[in-house]
């Protein structure tokens, strides 16, 4: 196989408060190869972000971060923070949520696609305009020869993402990272920028890590799937093994809980309780509070480790039901 | 009346908008048509799914039910009463008959009170409780209801996750044992493991009290689950009702076609095979929606009637109607096409 673009190792990240130690991502492995989606995917406050803002050299002011992380090979963590701004700058785009965060109110669109490539590419006047109409046509902007003067605020908020997408793209990015990139749209614009991505990467062969909660859209973009939970990787394997065979108690009571097309059940599976703090992580499994299944002792006092359960198919569980019944992994 | 459709529990007729306008009037420009000639009835012990995109009129039209927005044209009626003109004071009544439960737990509590406390408001404002231990007991009647311990009484919300803090606002508006409740988006802001929690409990609520809900949402699957029936809105417009086995499984409306076909399932083998209707473009500005077909600048279906023919909402088989002129018809057209479009 190729080399990974982005690589990471036993990435963690925590932040020191009155309130104690918060491991908000705690031995994080992953990488993702040229041409190829990796799905990170959890609830809220799983640490999915904060992954990738670590991973980047982006987490905030306040946080530890440990690990690895090498991108196209090279190390980060070696890298001065110019150089590490100008591999980023050079090798990764980003869309974020909200378009508005990677936006400036005050200044046309066309400027802002080409922003970076006038700094990374040396791009001027009528040839980075004319690359800016080119990036605003491949991301389906129609008419990009007049709307590339226009303001943000004359355009939708599916528009925008999409000029935020042309943004990312502008310099022939090896990686994309999109981080809840589709959440705030509605499903037909969401449908429209799931399609975009996927012909861009097609075409270009970008690696794309791509963030999200729902877990229809991984199924239908990613190679590979990282399921996060209170700071960790539960599970990670292919998309066929996550939704054909999950292996996690929590891969498998997520996705039971969301209702199926056509069943109209009387009651739903739930997951009772909510997501755990993350200065207030149980001791053993993170999600021994919620699991249904609580195989021994073990699983409150001992962190299970993320174990191979079929080549490329990983799960962090002293107990999995792989398809029906659970089973007990040799240990 | 005559009931719509043998499979749907058909009781008497709780809310009712016909014709209904809502129009705002932002300075001296023209005005936004959020809600722009829709009909619609809620009847006893059913829950009526609202669906649409964002911008659609949904929220809008669920406020015009209690009177928090107010009507520029048609009728609201609520228990066979025409509210639309009722005074502010007579509203008040209103608002124990209907209430609400909104997106944001957290928005929708005031973070000084306690839950005891958000919990009783309605009760003094309608009167519903005489002493103090009255109060107090059915607060703690109705924290039980909603699954929470009566001890949760004395939290504020900031001491509460989000599901919990959901499960206040359902408690508040069970208060006045309402005749109709509008869920605007309940488990929109909801972690994914507690929308399931939330779904139950509406359910099961509605089974032990016959209550009856108006649920707007844009998660098609979570309205899928919950509703007895379900309008699919489209720029201030209802396009298509029908049963959810109607809708979900034979769309007559091109636009609900195209919606249902947008919405990625959890099955990666289905999603490979996935033909999707792309729309193109936006959705157009409520300000002046398109003449004819409001539909008809992102129908992959259209043709030149559209643009000056504004088709009704007609029957297409029993208890399913949808507001097109070619219904199914131009859906099976799509369809073909789609087969064919990458
Ligand atoms: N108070 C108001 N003043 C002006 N315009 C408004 C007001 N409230 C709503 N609108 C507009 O009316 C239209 C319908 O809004 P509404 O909130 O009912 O949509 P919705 O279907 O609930 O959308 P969402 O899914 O985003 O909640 C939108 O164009 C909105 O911007
Ligand atoms: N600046 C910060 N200081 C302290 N904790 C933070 C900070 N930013 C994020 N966190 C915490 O880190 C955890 C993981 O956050 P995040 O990566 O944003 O989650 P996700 O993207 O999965 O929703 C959360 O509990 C969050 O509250
Ligand atoms: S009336 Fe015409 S434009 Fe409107 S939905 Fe039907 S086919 Fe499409
Ligand atoms: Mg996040
Ligand atoms: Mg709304």
């Amino acid at each position: 196989m190729s080399e990974p673009v982005l690589s990471i190792e036993n990435l963690s990240v925590s932040f020191s408060s009155r309130r104690g130690v918060a491991r908000v991502v705690d031995g994080v492995d992953w990488e993702v190869h040229p041409g190829q989606t990796l799905a990170v995917v959890g609830e809220s406050g799983s640490g999915k972000s904060m992954t990738v803002l670590a991973a980047t050299g982006l987490s905030p002011r306040g946080a530890k971060v440990g690990g690895t992380v090498r991108l196209r090979g090279e190390d980060l963590g070696a890298m001065s923070e110019v150089e590490r701004r100008r591999a980023r700058g050079r090798h990764v785009g980003f869309v974020y949520q909200d378009p508005m965060t990677s936006l400036n109110p005050v200044m046309p669109v066309g400027r802002q696609v080409t922003e970076a490539s006038e700094e990374h590419l040396g791009l001027r006047g009528d040839d980075a305009r004319s690359r800016a109409v080119e990036l605003l046509d491949m991301v389906g902007i129609p008419s990009p020869e007049q709307r590339v003067d226009n303001y943000p605020h004359q355009f939708s908020g599916g528009m925008r993402q999409r000029v935020v997408i042309a943004m990312a793209l502008a310099n022939d990015p090896e990686l994309l990272i999109a981080d809840e990139a589709t959440t705030a749209l509605d499903v037909t614009t969401q449908a429209q920028i799931l399609e975009l991505v996927e012909s861009l990467q097609e075409r270009l062969g970008t690696a794309v890590v791509w963030i999200t909660h729902d877990l229809g859209v991984v199924a239908g973009i990613a190679d590979q799937v990282a399921v996060m939970y209170g700071g960790r990787i539960l599970e990670h394997g292919t998309v066929d093994h996550i939704f054909g065979s999950p292996g996690h108690p929590y891969t498998q009571a997520l996705l039971a809980a969301r209702p199926q097309p056509g069943v109209r059940a009387d009651r739903l599976a739930t997951i009772p309780g909510a997501p755990p703090v993350p200065h207030q992580l149980p001791p053993g499994c993170a999600f021994y509070p919620r699991c249904p299944v609580r195989g021994d002792e073990r699983c409150r006092t001992e962190e299970p480790p993320l174990t191979e359960i079929a080549p490329g198919h990983r799960v962090r569980t002293f107990y999995r039901a792989p398809h029906s019944g659970i089973e007990r992994p040799a240990s | 009346m005559t009931t719509e459709h043998g499979a749907v529990k058909t009781g008497d007729v709780v809310a009712r908008v016909e014709d209904l306008h809502v129009h705002f009037s932002v300075s001296r420009s023209a005005p936004v048509r959020a809600v722009d000639g829709v009909s619609l009835e809620v009847r006893r012990g059913e829950t009526l799914g609202l669906v649409g995109e964002s911008g659609s009129g949904k929220s809008t039209t669920g406020l015009a039910l209690l009177r928090l927005v107010d009507a520029t044209g048609g009728r609201v009626e609520v228990g066979g009463q025409d509210v639309t003109d009722w005074s502010r004071r007579r509203v008040r009544s209103l608002r124990r008959r209907v209430s609400m439960v909104f997106q944001d737990p957290a928005a929708s509590l005031d973070p000084r009170l306690t839950v005891g406390a958000s919990i009783t408001e309605p009760l003094i404002v309608h009167d519903l409780a005489a002493s103090r231990d009255a109060r107090r007991s059915r607060v703690a009647e109705l924290l039980e209801m909603v699954g929470l311990r009566a001890d949760m009484a004395d939290r504020r919300p900031h001491e509460m996750s989000g599901g919990q803090k959901q499960r206040v606002g359902i408690a508040r508006a069970l208060a006045g044992e309402p005749d109709l409740i509008v869920l605007d988006e309940p488990i929109a802001s909801l972690d994914l493991s507690v929308q399931a929690q939330i779904m139950n409990l509406l359910r099961g609520l509605q089974e032990q009290l016959g209550l009856t809900y108006l649920f707007i949402s844009h998660d098609l699957a979570a309205v899928e689950h919950m509703s007895d029936r379900v309008a699919v809105m489209y720029l201030g417009r209802i396009v298509e009702t029908g049963t959810p086995e109607q809708i979900y499984r034979n769309p007559a409306h091109p636009y609900t076609a195209a919606l249902l076909s947008a919405v990625p399932t959890a099955d990666p083998e289905a999603e490979r095979r996935r033909r999707r209707i792309t729309l193109h473009g936006d959705v157009p500005s409520p300000v002046n929606p398109p003449s004819g077909c409001r539909f008809r600048t992102r129908c992959p279906a259209a043709r030149d009637n559209c643009a000056t023919t504004d088709p009704e909402l007609y029957e297409v088989e029993p208890g399913h109607r949808a507001a097109c002129l070619y219904a199914v018809e131009a859906v099976e057209e799509m369809r073909a096409g789609a087969a064919t479009t990458p």
